[in-house]
C-alpha cells in the first residue's frame, strides 16, 4: 500500500468531480444551459494535459543536465499520457461545440491551436521512433520537447488571447469566473483538475514500470 | 423515510431557483430524481476503469518482484 496514497486521492477527487459536477447547482446561462457542467470534464482534460506536459518538460530539462536515461523514460511516458488527455479534450470539445456554437469544428484560434499542438506532440513520438541510439534519441527528443512546450504555450495560451476566440476568457470574452460570483464552480473544478492529473500520473507510473520490465527482458 | 426527508430537503434547496426559470435547465430530470441514474452510470464506469488500473498495478508489482 506504500506509495499508493496519491493514486487513491486521485480516484476520490475524480469521483467527487463526477458526483458534484452533475449535482451541484450551476449558473443558468442561455445557450450553455446544463452544458456549463462540461467545465468540470472537458476543461479539466486540458488543464491536466498542461500539468502533465509541464512535468514532461521538467524531466527533459533534467535529462539534459544529468544525462540519466531514467529521466528520458519519465519525460516520454508523461508526454504520452498528456497527449491522450489532449485528444480527449479535442473530442469532447468538438461535441460541446456542436451544441453550443453550432458545428463540430469552428474556425477558432484555440481549436486550431489545440490541433497544431497535438500534431507537434505526435511528431515528438515519431521523432523518437525514428532514432535507434538511446542516448542520441534521449538528447534530441529532450530538446524537441522543450521546443514543443514553447509552441504549446504560444498556441494554446498566448495566441487565442491576442486574437479573437469564442472561448471564455479569450479575445475579450468574459471567463466563467465572471458569471460565477459565488465561486461555487471552483469547488468542483479545481479538485477535478488535481484528480485527473493524479490519474494521469498513475497511468504514467504504469507505463514507465512496464517499459522498465520490457527493457530488462531485452538484456 | 430517510429518502423522503432527503427528497423534501432537496426540493427545499431548489425552491429559490424556480423564480428564475427563463433559462431551461434539466429541472424535470432532477425533480423526478433520474439524474442520479446518470451519476450512477458514470461512477460505475469510472470505478471500473480504476479497478482495471489497480489490477494492472498489482500485476506489475508482482512482475517487478519476480525480476529482482
Amino acid at each position: 500500500m506504500k506509495g499508493m496514497w496519491w493514486k487513491i486521492l486521485g480516484v476520490f477527487l475524480v469521483l467527487y468531480a463526477i458526483v458534484g459536477g452533475l449535482l451541484i447547482e450551476v449558473p443558468r446561462l442561455p445557450i450553455l444551459n446544463e452544458t456549463i457542467r462540461n467545465l468540470y470534464f472537458h476543461v479539466t482534460m486540458w488543464f491536466s494535459m498542461i500539468i502533465l506536459l509541464t512535468a514532461s518538460l521538467v524531466h527533459s530539462i533534467q535529462y539534459l543536465s544529468s544525462g540519466s536515461l531514467e529521466r528520458d523514460t519519465r519525460a516520454t511516458e508523461t508526454a504520452s499520457v498528456g497527449i491522450l488527455l489532449g485528444l480527449l479534450g479535442v473530442i469532447t470539445g468538438s461535441l460541446w461545440a456542436k451544441f453550443t456554437w453550432g458545428a463540430y469544428w469552428v474556425n477558432d484560434p484555440k481549436l486550431n491551436g489545440a490541433a497544431i499542438t497535438i500534431l507537434i506532440y505526435l511528431a515528438y513520438n515519431i521523432l523518437r521512433g525514428s532514432l535507434e541510439d538511446p542516448k542520441k534519441r534521449a538528447r534530441i527528443s529532450a530538446v524537441y520537447n522543450i521546443f514543443a512546450y514553447v509552441l504549446l504555450i504560444v498556441f494554446l495560451i498566448i495566441l487565442p488571447r491576442v486574437t479573437d476566440s469564442l472561448h471564455p476568457g479569450n479575445g475579450g470574452n468574459p471567463a466563467f469566473s465572471t458569471y460565477d460570483l459565488d465561486n461555487n464552480m471552483r469547488l468542483v473544478f479545481y479538485p477535478a483538475i488535481i484528480g485527473w492529473s493524479l490519474i494521469g500520473f498513475w497511468m504514467v507510473n504504469l507505463r514507465r514500470r512496464l517499459f522498465l520490465l520490457e527493457s530488462k527482458d531485452d538484456d | 423515510m430517510i429518502r423522503r426527508i432527503l427528497a423534501a430537503f432537496l426540493l427545499l434547496l431548489s425552491l429559490p431557483t424556480f423564480a428564475q426559470d427563463q433559462v431551461p435547465m434539466a429541472d424535470l430530470m432532477r425533480s423526478s430524481g433520474k439524474i442520479y441514474v446518470v451519476v450512477g452510470v458514470l461512477v460505475i464506469i469510472f470505478v471500473g476503469i480504476v479497478v482495471y488500473l489497480w489490477s494492472l498495478d498489482k500485476r506489475l508489482t508482482k512482475m517487478e518482484k519476480q525480476s529482482k
